[in-house]
């Protein structure tokens, strides 16, 4: 085992792919804002995909390591990443020595890393996660976000016979231009004009945004039957109207149930990009069907899928090393879709 | 109440099934009365399910089912659906201290309504109420009953940090807030029962559909109950 030392967190929480069932009793399922890089990372480090890992805010961040190598990969928002003020690949796996240190850099363009280790970091899950949900009092290993002094165990990296690499899957992640919407469940509290407005506006994303909900900076959309609707569930990605008219997207940490009227709900398949865009970025809507979006989810997790494959392979082929590690197998998990939430 | 629910997406993996658009108990039980339909019937792709007053949100796995044929699946339950008695509906007795320092808006929410504290304080104990949801926070539990002339518009700005065991009223609701959090509601007492705590078993103690009835204690008592209300969760987990 060795340990993982915070030198400087930036905004960090070790989170996973959330905790379910308990959204009935108010606790909502947290986990990684970004799933796919979540995903990418974790298969890089032959992990299965929602094993807990580090998410590391647009703020710069640094770690230090203590004991025997461990093996990392950061994927996410584009930013420096150094080993040893050695310039260093995202979506790529790499070993770091006893008291090397790893330097992140302000993340440009987007918001969220997710720095994942080979073996996991050290957890014990609760309800199935080790997410961090501050005020439902869950986390692992730590009930807060990451602070400076903090030490988490890794376990220590294995002897593979080359490090791997992933071509960014989603390569467009960082377009930030139209994210598609489903209208609805709500969208009967608001004018036929108010929607063709929520639909033409250029939005942009509020600098108070965080973890539990981005708000919309624009203009101010109508309700056509006023704005208190009988409380009801929420979903991540629901696009809920305040009484202001502001338009506020619901997220990882949001609470579970809402009391505006929800005009929209974000897509899957751009689920991943929405969260990304960093406060001020820009953002237009496009409605589209539920079943097209459907459609739309399973496409784009076999394209995944196979760019995860290929993540979970070692750069230059070696037959002989691939049969003994057994990576394809040990890969399925990780590509399997009914893993993915 | 509808007469035929409305099927809602929301998003491309929940879907809403809403029975109407009010606060109303015969609205509610059928939301519960569907809810553990459900959980018996084990549908494929469903992942959790979350009850409100007039709906009943199903989270499910897009890859598993589609939003039409998980709408297929559920219109059996939907026609044969009958006004069951909710089986679950257990009954609480929770200990509030009011006013003061425990209860902060008692004295004013009392003279705007013409009563004293204590004619207050009976009204919002003599009557059952029914949790119809839980959420927004952990252990949140939105109660139905109300007495009407005790209800008071939400507050226009929500104060920060409204402390665990709040108990509160906002419009035509009453609340039993179990962790500390943000409340534009009035608060007007404070109950020593731990509603939610993440580390025991059961996490939280309500459902939604069981019933509660408050009873006044004093502020010297508050010890001597969180004993009696700690005994009670006990039971719960055997």
């Amino acid at each position: 085992m060795s340990r993982l030392i915070v030198v400087a967190p930036g905004v960090s929480s070790i989170q996973d792919i959330g905790r379910f069932g308990l959204q009935r009793y108010g606790v909502a399922p947290t986990g990684a804002m970004d799933t796919g890089s979540l995903r990418r990372g974790n298969t890089l480090v032959d992990c299965t995909v929602g094993t807990p890992v580090i998410e590391i805010g647009p703020l710069p961040a640094r770690f230090e390591i203590s004991g025997a190598p461990i093996r990392i990969a950061l994927t996410g928002a584009p930013r420096t990443l150094s080993i040893n003020e050695k310039n260093a690949a995202l979506d790529q796996t790499h070993v770091i020595r006893e008291a090397e240190t790893l330097t992140l850099g302000s993340a440009r363009g987007a918001t969220f890393s997710y720095l994942c280790f080979e073996g996991g970091l050290l957890a014990e899950p609760q309800y199935e996660s080790s997410s961090l949900d501050e005020r439902a009092g869950f986390g692992s290993p730590l009930k807060r976000r990451l602070q400076e002094g903090d030490i988490l165990e890794i376990p220590s990296a294995t002897a593979w016979p080359s490090e791997r690499s992933a071509a960014n899957p989603q390569s467009g992640l960082f377009r930030h231009d139209v994210i598609r919407v489903i209208l609805g469940p709500q969208d009967d509290y608001f004018f036929p004009e108010t929607i063709s407005q929520f639909l033409s506006t250029r939005w942009r994303i509020a600098i108070s945004s965080n973890r539990m909900c981005y708000s919309l900076d624009g203009p101010k959309l109508a309700h056509a039957k006023g704005y208190n609707i009988v409380s009801d569930g929420t979903v991540k990605g629901s696009i809920q109207v305040a009484g202001s008219g502001q338009p506020m997207v619901l997220l990882a940490d949001r609470g579970t149930i809402g009391g505006y009227p929800k005009i929209a709900t974000l897509t899957t398949v751009d689920m991943d990009r929405f969260v990304q865009i960093p406060p001020g970025g820009e953002v237009r809507f496009e409605a589209i069907s539920v079943e097209r979006a459907q459609s739309m989810l399973r496409t784009q997790a076999a394209h995944t899928a196979l760019a995860l494959k290929a993540a979970s392979n070692p750069r230059g082929v070696n037959e002989d090393a691939l049969i003994s590690e057994n990576l394809a197998g040990s890969a399925t998990n990780a590509l399997d879709p009914a893993a993915f939430d | 109440m509808y007469t035929i629910p409305r099927i809602l997406a929301c998003g491309d993996s929940a879907l809403s099934v809403e029975f109407g658009d009010d606060i109303d108990d015969d609205i509610n039980t059928r939301v519960l009365s569907l809810d553990r339909n459900i959980s018996r019937q084990m549908i494929a792709g469903v992942i959790e399910t979350v009850p409100t007053y007039r709906s009943l949100l199903i989270h499910y796995n897009p890859f598993m089912t589609s939003y039409t044929s998980l709408k297929r699946d559920l219109i059996p339950l939907l026609n044969n659906q009958q006004l069951s008695q909710i089986d679950t509906n257990r009954k609480w007795s929770v200990p509030v201290v009011y006013g003061g320092s425990f209860g902060i808006d008692l004295e004013m929410l009392a003279s705007e309504k013409n009563l004293t504290e204590n004619e207050f304080i009976k009204r919002h104990c003599q009557v059952e109420y029914r949790v119809c949801m839980i959420g927004f926070m952990p252990g949140f539990a939105y109660l139905g009953g109300l007495d009407p002339s005790l209800a008071t518009p939400r507050r226009k700005h929500p104060r920060p940090d409204a402390p665990k065991g709040t108990i509160s009223i906002g419009g035509e609701q009453a609340a039993l807030q179990s962790v500390v959090g943000p409340s534009g509601w009035h608060w007007i007492g404070q109950t020593p029962l731990e509603v939610y705590a993440p580390d025991r078993h059961p996490m939280c103690l309500l459902d939604p559909g069981d019933i509660i009835r408050f009873y006044p204690v004093e502020q010297e008592a508050w010890s001597h109950e969180s004993e009696r209300c700690a005994a009670m969760i006990c039971d719960a987990a055997k």
